[in-house]
């Protein structure tokens, strides 16, 4: 932790004015995007405009000033970045609402539903933000939240409440609500791992055999990464969901591989994902199913299971072309589930490459943002949870994006932020405001130390001075 | 730990990376691909419910899209369905036929060459409209055409197509069975599915433009093409004698073939034009079986056998003379049997070319492209597609089917105070079958304006009454007529 020193005399500024401006902006895309659905779906604008413009306004606003009152250093980007995306999600589940053909008859109305999860959300992130003054006492949690998590795991396979939605054992029902846990889970086992990694991490580093120039770890380290492996390929087998599989165990190798600087933990992690994967292709007809449609989906258009949903979602994108067929101009209702997994294809048929694009620009600032808290924070679990939590928008958003978009094959996952969905939705608030949290540990000056300032020992980090409320 | 981060987000620099690239391949480099895939039900949803631009014919729209109450905005209807059908086809949600398909970029207005329609009711927010077309059909002859055919029964199975010699232009197109292309543009989709398959499980194949999608042996028409390439040779003109008589010996067999009703063509010795006028078999069997398979398929192929030469409507079959035949064989394809195959339009492009002094011009159904506000976007120019015959040799063989229509086989096209040139063809298939009745002409024969052939394949008289000359020569007569007084 030796650039911490170089880090003191630099002081962040807080920069909320900048935020508050970025937001001015992302409410335009968010309000002004509900009023292009009206004018495309019905020819007027929406009537109910200023209610809802203002609810998000509000939204916004209180989000903002929880970050004022409570985490006044905090990075400014972040928040705009994830109400613009939320504005357009709404949107854009609005416009698939207005639609009265085919698959989208049945809606309802998803966008108010949505905007009810996101006041859900935003409440649970001023909470967080308002509860958690220091996310240094997460780390006390570590295998609370551990345990948290596997159990969340695993309460779909409970037989009363557990339920299978289009084969996946990912939901659970509690009376009239459902609820996928993996959402939740994800968020906890990054705490998990954080906590986990950042009181092991030297005897993880401890170097083993060397082969190829990449020091492997020793045998007697395996352990853990086995054992993730081993839940990851449980939620694969039992839960049939290869998305989630794939982002618990990319995110803890992520994170492992940055907790002990050695790469050779991604050559282990990368082999013994690759044998699960080779495996479970082996071993499962869906798998396979999965594979031969991203190597030829158009093959598969007319079978069942087949590749309706992939190809009518890269027909919906190629129609759009470079700046999309205009809100109530394309056909995204032809595309099952176009308001959850394929909103990327329904936003691409209607607002184009354009859209695509700048979604994806989203997403990518997101997960600089992330490890750029990362890089600055002071402690080490700050550090390991920021990568976790950037990389599961990183890994979320290449699966899924790069699923519907035939870069890979195509895995279950919501898009984070513009998918309907309420676990989603609130989970990923939350880990905003985490982030958040993190970051302003990580800008706040440091208080001046008048005599420690000289001791450049290698054990800064144990002396350094924690303000534990 | 900040090294690791710091590949971390490379690594993540590399997966942002990739999605971009790979939706802007997708996108942008894979749209049009994409679009045109068949199975894409996106583009015919919106093409469904556009409103797609006019067929004309004259000023009358033949197909035309009126602004429907239902999911759809338009409507697809065709005022004249039957006449029309085998050249406008149909705009079903599933599938397209005749013009509607091989025009849609037009119509459904993303052609092109309506770019700057389309970008102006883009920027003005009004729905984009399609072009229209504008036929080259004669309303006169087609109506005269379609009526004659269906004089001769309801079910009658046969066709008829008129071109302008000079031009190439197709004045008359006509093929019964016909259809209602409103059952198939219709949108209630059931009844469109059980139309679209009782038509198409329908023996008599309504479906099928037999004006250039059926091609049959076309009996004595053909004798013009052997004719040709006799004069051609440069050894026979219209006075030359050539062998007539009771029968010919196929070569390399034992079979004898006779003239149509046991005749002797009038003579051992007669004239090329009094072997015409009689429709000679042994004749133009000795011709063909002297001038050889080579010369035959040369001038065949001139005329337009062996090769499509209709651009814009889909569907043509190609006419057959096989360059491969034996001797028997060439000799019996002089009176146009054995292998030999042709299209009504191809019979018309032989009349054509010989009234065009020799020359063949590529035919053609589509006139002009119109923008929906009606300006001129398009005009198909005429070419030609082969010289077949000199003009002296054209001259020859109009002065003999001149001598067919007044002396001769082909009396019925006779137009009274016009010159008319006609032949006659009965052509048999098959034992079990009728004989197809087959008539070609062209009028006036001085300053031709119009050359037709008619094909009727099967109707309700009986199989010994069907002479080319009785059942075709009326409904030739007829569209010649319409043409030249109209």
């Amino acid at each position: 932790m030796s650039q911490d020193h170089t880090l003191m005399g630099f002081v962040h500024r807080r920069r909320r004015g900048a935020e508050l401006f970025l937001l001015l902006l992302a409410l335009a895309v968010g309000i002004g995007a509900y009023a292009a659905v009206g004018l495309g779906m019905e020819g007027t604008i929406p009537a109910d405009i200023v209610g809802y413009g203002g609810w998000l306004t509000a939204l916004i606003v209180v989000a903002h000033v929880a970050i004022r009152i409570f985490a006044p250093y905090a990075d400014p980007v972040l928040l705009p970045l994830v109400a613009a995306l939320n504005g357009l999600g709404l949107a854009v589940i609005h416009r698939l609402d207005l639609d009265n053909t085919s698959q989208c008859v049945d809606n309802g109305d998803f966008a108010r539903q949505q905007l009810i999860w996101m006041t859900l959300g935003v409440v649970l992130f001023v909470a967080t933000l308002g509860l958690l003054r220091d996310h240094r006492l997460l780390q006390r949690l570590t295998y609370t939240t551990g345990l948290a998590a596997i159990v969340l795991l695993l309460l779909p396979m409970v037989p009363i409440v557990g339920n299978t939605v289009n084969g996946a054992k990912i939901w659970i029902s509690v009376g009239p609500f459902s609820f996928q846990p993996g959402e939740v889970a994800k968020v906890l086992l990054v705490i998990a791992f954080a906590g986990y990694l950042v009181l092991h991490r030297d005897a993880l580093a401890l170097a083993g055999r060397r082969v190829l120039f990449i020091d492997l770890p020793r045998g007697r380290d395996l352990g853990p990464i086995l054992g993730m492996w081993a839940v990851s390929m449980f939620i694969l087998v039992f839960q049939r969901d290869l998305g989630s599989s794939l982002l618990f165990f990319g995110i803890f190798l992520i994170m492992l591989y940055v907790a002990t600087e050695r790469p050779g933990w991604l050559v282990v992690g990368t082999v013994l994902f690759a044998v699960g994967a080779f495996a479970g292709w082996r071993a499962f007809g869906h798998v396979q199913n999965r594979v031969n449609i991203w190597l030829d989906p158009m093959a598969y258009y007319d079978q069942n299971p087949g590749s309706g949903q992939l190809v009518e979602g890269l027909f919906g994108m190629g129609w759009g072309g470079l700046i999309g067929r205009g809100f109530g101009g394309g056909a995204p209702c032809r595309i099952p589930y176009a308001e959850s997994d394929f909103i990327v294809p329904a936003i691409g048929e209607e607002l184009g490459l354009t859209a695509v694009m700048a979604i994806i620009v989203c997403y990518g600032l997101i997960v600089e943002r992330a490890l750029r808290i990362a890089l600055i924070s002071r402690d080490g679990f700050g550090k390991l949870m920021a990568v976790g939590l950037g990389s599961i928008f990183a890994l979320q958003v290449f699966v899924v994006v790069g699923g519907v978009t035939g870069l890979i094959p195509l895995t279950g996952l919501t898009t984070p932020f513009l998918s309907y969905g309420g676990s989603s939705l609130v989970a990923n608030w939350v880990v905003i405001a985490l982030l958040l949290r993190i970051s302003d540990q990580a800008r706040r000056p440091v208080p001046r130390l008048s005599a420690d300032d000289s001791d450049t020992g290698s054990d800064s980090e144990s002396t350094q001075v924690v303000k534990l409320r | 730990m900040n090294k690791p981060i710091r590949t971390i987000s490379l690594f993540c620099l590399v997966l942002f990376l990739a999605l971009m690239l790979n939706a802007t391949y997708l996108m942008y480099v894979r749209s049009g691909e994409l679009t045109a895939d068949p199975q894409n039900r996106r583009v015919i949803t919106a093409a469904f419910s556009r409103e797609r631009g006019a067929i004309l014919v004259g000023k009358d729209a033949v197909a035309r899209s009126v602004p429907s109450d239902d999911q759809y905005d338009f409507q697809r209807t065709y005022p004249q369905p039957f006449k029309y059908a085998p050249l406008t086809g149909y705009f079903s949600y599933y599938s397209q036929s005749g013009i509607e398909r091989s025009q849609n970029d037009v119509l459904s207005g993303e052609d092109s060459r309506l770019f700057v329609t389309r970008l102006v009711d883009m920027l003005s927010n009004t729905d984009p409209q399609g072009g229209n077309v504008q036929l080259t059909i004669d309303p006169e002859a087609q109506t005269a055409a379609f009526e004659g055919l269906r004089a001769l029964g309801e079910d009658v199975q046969g066709a008829v197509v008129a071109i302008e010699p000079a031009t190439g232009k197709i004045l008359a197109m006509v093929s019964n069975p016909t259809y209602d292309p409103n059952t198939l543009a219709s949108h209630d989709f059931g009844s469109v599915e059980d139309s679209y398959q009782a038509l198409e499980q329908d023996p008599a194949e309504p479906l099928i433009n037999r004006g250039i999608g059926t091609t049959l042996p076309p009996g004595s028409t053909f004798k013009l093409v052997t004719a040709a390439a006799a004069i051609e040779s440069g050894d026979y003109d219209a006075q030359s004698m050539v062998p007539g008589g009771a029968s010919f010996q196929l070569p390399q067999s034992t079979t004898k073939v006779g003239n149509q009703g046991g005749g002797d063509c009038g003579g051992n010795r007669i004239t090329l034009t009094q072997a015409l006028q009689v429709s000679c078999n042994v004749t133009f069997m000795s011709l063909a079986d002297e001038l050889g398979i080579e010369a035959m398929t040369e001038q065949a192929e001139k005329f337009g056998f062996n090769s499509t030469s209709l651009e814009d409507l889909p569907g043509q079959a190609r006419s057959l003379y096989p360059p491969d035949m034996d001797e028997p064989q060439t000799a019996l394809s002089g009176i146009g049997q054995s292998s030999v195959t042709a299209t009504p339009l191809q019979m018309a492009m032989v009349s054509a070319g010989i009234a065009n002094d020799g020359v063949v011009m590529r035919p053609y159904v589509v006139d002009e492209v119109r923008a929906p506000n009606l300006s001129l976007l398009d005009k198909t120019s005429e070419s030609e597609l082969s010289e077949a015959v000199s003009p002296s040799t054209a001259d020859d063989l109009t002065e003999m089917m001149v001598a067919t229509v007044d002396d001769g086989t082909a009396y019925a096209a006779a137009i009274p105070g016009v010159r008319v040139a006609g032949k006659t063809g009965t052509a048999e298939s098959t034992d079990t079958r009728p004989p197809y009745a087959w008539f070609t002409s062209f009028a006036p024969a001085d300053d031709p304006k119009v050359a037709v052939a008619v094909l009727v394949q099967s109707s309700d008289t009986a199989p010994g009454d069907i002479a080319g000359g009785r059942l075709g020569g009326p409904i030739a007569k007829a569209v010649m007529e319409a043409v030249l007084n109209p």
